[in-house]
């Protein structure tokens, strides 16, 4: 099951929609095009078992191959501290957001603003309200949803799929990342 | 007009004919001065009148706006695309239109409060006449019995009366706030966020008028920390009973059906059962009669067949309860102007002949505006009714649920169309193999709404699967909840008041609202009692209160059979319901009146300066929903209180948010020097969502902090904040310079590790001011 649909059936955006990722190349170039990205990891992330491991380990792998800065929002940095993962920022999700429509904002290094935020294991609404404030008043941000249902606020993000779908789409941009 | 037209004050008047004094007239009321408090600058504001002050908390705490479309479609030029700073045809931007749609729920909410307090008001008066005292606990000492409508209007309520004066201001403000979001009104964002204040603090007024005439008039409980345990749960109904329900908000049907059944003989024949406020309400008045469950329990009741009449009066009932109750054969009561129903007015039709078409079915329903005449209709059906129906349910049995499920295509329409996002189609699935276990783990996060079976193509009757499957648990459901006591006494703020404002009791904790939680009601109750284990003092109302009753700890007891209902450290204080509210506000509002001193008579920049600063109260709406829960976090707002929403709650559309890494922004001026001083971002966000609920326990720890602690209360507050942290996020907080302010601040068992990773963020010692945000303010005390 693949649809490019916003996944609560009423939550029809309006006349600015993001792109549903059809191939992985999209979510591998952004992040290689980008000069500052950063990826956003939601409790969600800690709550599905995939194949090879909880969304999560997915950011992980995400982040060590292209040195992605995360920030793991509500109390999942515990989870990042237990893989003894060190990379990772804790920061509430609604604080991430507000500083990323900062275009003064200096970012978590000190090194500046981000131009594309990555998001996995948010919950479908509150990244439904998230990336559309980050639509309206962060426009020089680019935005990926790397979760299982389409955020059509994200300028790119992956159609609605089932677990076994998503989890190939994730590994295909793992192996992807991995060539390059 | 504006307030200074219709706001007189005379020092001495000398004519021919009489000589005057002190007189002060306002919006045609005469003042009374046997008050020897003096009136502060703001009596009876009006939308403009505490405008500074908003700017100055909306400066600090700046709106963060999460758009939920990208259009405006309130007038015939739109819709109107307002993508990324394009502007509406009437020239409003995405910012000012969220704003606006904050400032017409708030208005909505307000608007609701004040209606109800009206209504109830009216009826009162009606009944017990306008002369009827104001007591919400004379015999325990409390002499500050109004303590929002003195700080917001600068009277003090006498009579039931008296209250209707205060009505007539807060019903013009509402009908002005309202006016503002009309096209061609209000443009700017922060003054749409000035008037959502405005709008809460109205509502804050209204909640009080409502509450405090119920208690005087009905007799509710007087600010009892003993207040009585009553049943609350499905389980606890008698159902060899004719049973009726009752749902909404405003009691006086209710009171008039225990009374009727009282005066009849009737009360141990006929269970009396409710959902929502209503409920609390009613148990407030005679504790024998029964809580269902939050709003979220209406529709799984219903079709439990196990009412046999339903009386629906105002706010949170469904708009199809009267099509659910036809399904299930029970007759429908509508007692309120505001929810008619589409039932045929019978107001003035002898109870006989009403009692006759409903308990016939010749009429589904009645519409009926006099609660006196709804006790006893209700009454009547209920006995009538029962014996001919026999309880009859919709809910399926497990063969039709199995068989409906059969029919399932796996579409996943049920799951797009839920709240929760909870796995439907997969518990169905097992369902059409035999096995309900799927189902009924769904029981516990789903929040009623049905809107998966109102989604279902097949028309499976899911929500009633998972009743059905469920159905052990729900008859499990028996608990214990003590009572809303109402407002809390003089003696108990003055009690408590120093612990407070020094930060020894490390913070009061507010659960309040609705019942949209994202995983269930269990995770209020667990943060109830994290809390209070923690020594915080609790205090919860609405459908929050009902939802810590609905758990048992390891000897069987809810929260409330476990832990003392007083105001006081380790105390759970259930206020009541949703009009409850206002005690919360009024509590911290006299701990600046009683235990500061501070004048409170339309006084009220200086208290919410006061409140912000010193009292370290916070305010979580876990499953908010309505727009009456915008409203009364907005009045909180405007106090300065913190607010943290669940997850749901982002659907609000704005947060108000700090910045600690801007130092700039948390600089107060000293009253006592004049000088300005950093104090750290405490507390942090005004209105603020939280993700999970440990994360939501750990800001509320953090957001109690404020710049007048003590060095031995903001170490306590931060041995709460640091262990919860640690044990909810597994590490220390990153933000300890920010929050430390001289050594003694820091917790002693952990003195060594706090002070290395102060010494790696280049810490210095710094004041401790008598903090305010009003230039006004300094050295005003001292002057006095």
């Amino acid at each position: 099951m693949i649809s490019a649909e916003p996944w609560q059936t009423a939550e029809t955006p309006g006349s600015m929609r993001g792109l549903p990722i059809t191939r992985p190349e999209v979510i591998v170039s952004a992040i290689r095009r980008s000069k500052r990205p950063i990826l956003i990891v939601g409790y969600e992330a800690t709550e599905v078992e995939l194949a090879k491991g909880k969304p999560l380990e997915y950011a992980i792998r995400i982040a060590e191959s292209t040195g992605t800065q995360i920030v793991a929002t509500a109390h999942v940095i515990s989870e990042f501290v237990q893989r003894g993962f060190g990379n990772a920022f804790g920061m509430p999700i609604v604080d991430i957001a507000n500083r990323l429509r900062d275009p003064d904002w200096k970012g978590l290094d000190g090194q500046g603003q981000y131009d594309l935020a990555l998001f996995i294991g948010i919950r479908y609404y509150l990244g439904w309200v998230t990336l559309s404030g980050l639509k309206h008043f962060a426009p020089n941000l680019k935005t990926i949803s790397l979760d299982r249902f389409h955020q059509p606020h994200a300028t790119w993000s992956f159609p609605n799929m089932n677990v076994e779908d998503w989890q190939r789409q994730l590994e295909s941009v793992m192996a992807q990342l991995k060539q390059e | 007009m504006s307030k200074k037209a219709v706001h007189l004050r005379l020092g001495e008047l000398k004519t021919e004919l009489a000589q005057v004094r002190d007189l002060e007239i306002t919006i045609g009321k005469i003042i009374e001065e046997e008050w020897a408090e003096p009136m502060g600058p703001t009596p009876y504001p009006s939308m403009t009148s505490l405008r500074d002050w908003d700017l100055k908390l909306l400066k600090k705490y700046k709106p963060l706006y999460l758009p939920y479309c990208d259009a405006c479609c309130l007038c015939t030029m739109g819709k109107c695309d307002l993508t990324r700073g394009k502007r509406g045809a009437c020239g409003l931007d995405m910012s000012s239109q969220q704003s606006r749609i904050v400032l017409l729920a708030s208005a909505m909410g307000a608007a609701t409060h004040t209606g109800h307090a009206r209504h109830l008001v009216e009826h009162l008066i009606d009944k017990y006449g306008p002369d009827l005292p104001i007591d919400v606990g004379k015999s325990v000492g409390i002499e500050v019995e109004a303590p929002v409508t003195r700080l917001v209007c600068g009277i003090r309520p006498r009579t039931l009366g008296d209250l209707e004066g205060v009505l007539g201001y807060l019903e013009t403000q509402v009908t002005h706030l309202l006016a503002a979001t009309s096209t061609g009104q209000e443009g700017n964002e922060l003054d749409f966020e000035s008037k959502v204040f405005h709008a809460g603090m109205i509502d804050q007024v209204g909640m009080e008028i409502g509450d405090i005439a119920q208690i005087s008039a009905f007799g509710l409980p007087k600010a009892d920390p003993g207040a009585p345990l009553s049943d609350i749960g499905l389980g606890t109904v008698d159902t060899s009973k004719p049973v009726i329900l009752v749902i909404g908000h405003n009691v006086p049907p209710a009171v008039e059906i225990i009374d009727y059944l009282d005066k009849n003989g009737l009360y141990d024949k006929i269970e009396v059962t409710g959902i929502c406020c209503t409920s609390h309400d009613l148990t407030r008045y005679n504790p024998k009669a029964k809580i269902i469950g939050p709003i979220s329990w209406q529709l799984r009741y219903i079709r439990s067949g196990i009412p046999d009449v339903i009386v629906v009066d105002e706010q949170c009932i469904r708009a199809d309860v009267l099509t659910e109750a036809q399904k299930a054969k029970i007759p429908v009561i509508a007692s309120s102007e505001k929810n008619c129903l589409g039932l045929a007015n019978r107001t003035l039709d002898p109870a006989n002949e009403i009692v006759a078409d409903l308990a016939s079915g010749k009429a589904p329903g009645a519409l009926i505006l006099d609660p006196f005449k709804v006790g006893e209709v209700a009454s009547r059906v209920a006995v009538e009714v029962a014996p001919q129906r026999i309880k009859f349910k919709t809910i399926p049995d497990a063969t039709q649920v199995i068989s409906e499920a059969m029919r399932c295509t796996q579409c996943s329409d049920c799951r797009r169309a839920c709240p929760n996002n909870l796995p439907i189609p997969e518990a169905i699935k097992d369902a059409s193999t035999g096995s309900l276990d799927g189902l009924a783990g769904l029981y516990e996060a789903c929040i009623g709404c049905d809107r998966c079976e109102s989604a279902c193509p097949n028309h499976i009757r899911i929500h009633s699967s998972i009743a059905k499957a469920a159905e052990r648990k729900i008859k499990e459901e028996k608990y214990k909840i003590r009572v809303g006591r109402g407002a809390i006494q003089d003696v108990e703020i003055r009690n408590v008041g120093a612990p407070i404002v020094l930060g020894e009791i490390p913070g009061v904790i507010a659960l309040v609202g609705c019942a949209n939680y994202p995983n269930g009601g269990r995770e209020v109750a667990e943060m109830a009692n994290e809390f209070i284990r923690r020594r915080y003092i609790v205090v919860t109302s609405g459908c929050s209160a009902m939802s810590i009753a609905m758990q048992k700890d390891e000897e069987g007891k809810s929260l409330y059979e476990a832990y003392p209902g007083a105001f006081e450290a380790g105390g759970l204080v259930n206020v009541g319901s949703c009009i409850s509210n206002s005690h919360i506000a009024g509590a911290a509002i006299k701990i600046a009146s009683i235990f500061a001193k501070r004048n409170l008579r339309g006084n009220y920049e200086e208290i919410a300066d006061y409140i912000h600063n010193r009292v370290g109260a916070v305010g979580l709406a876990w499953g908010a929903i309505t727009q009456k829960a915008a409203s009364i976090a907005s009045g909180f707002w405007r106090l300065g209180v913190p607010v943290v929403v669940g997850p749901h709650g982002s659907k609000y559309r704005r947060m108000l948010l700090g910045r600690r890494d801007r130092e700039e922004d948390w600089y107060v001026y000293d009253a006592r020097t004049g000088g300005q001083v950093y104090v750290g971002p405490t507390p942090e966000h005004l209105f603020y969502v939280a993700e999970t609920k440990e994360e939501a326990m750990v800001m509320m720890a953090k957001f109690c902090l404020r710049p007048n602690d003590t060095t031995k209360g903001r170490m306590i507050k931060l041995s709460n904040y640091i262990d919860m942290h640690k044990k909810f996020y597994g590490i220390m907080p990153d933000d300890l310079h920010q929050l430390v302010r001289r050594e003694a601040d820091i917790p002693i068992t952990m003195k060594e590790e706090i002070l290395g990773i102060l010494k790696k963020n280049q810490w210095q010692e710094q004041s401790i001011p008598d903090p305010t945000l009003l230039p006004r303010m300094v050295g005003a005390r001292k002057a006095r």
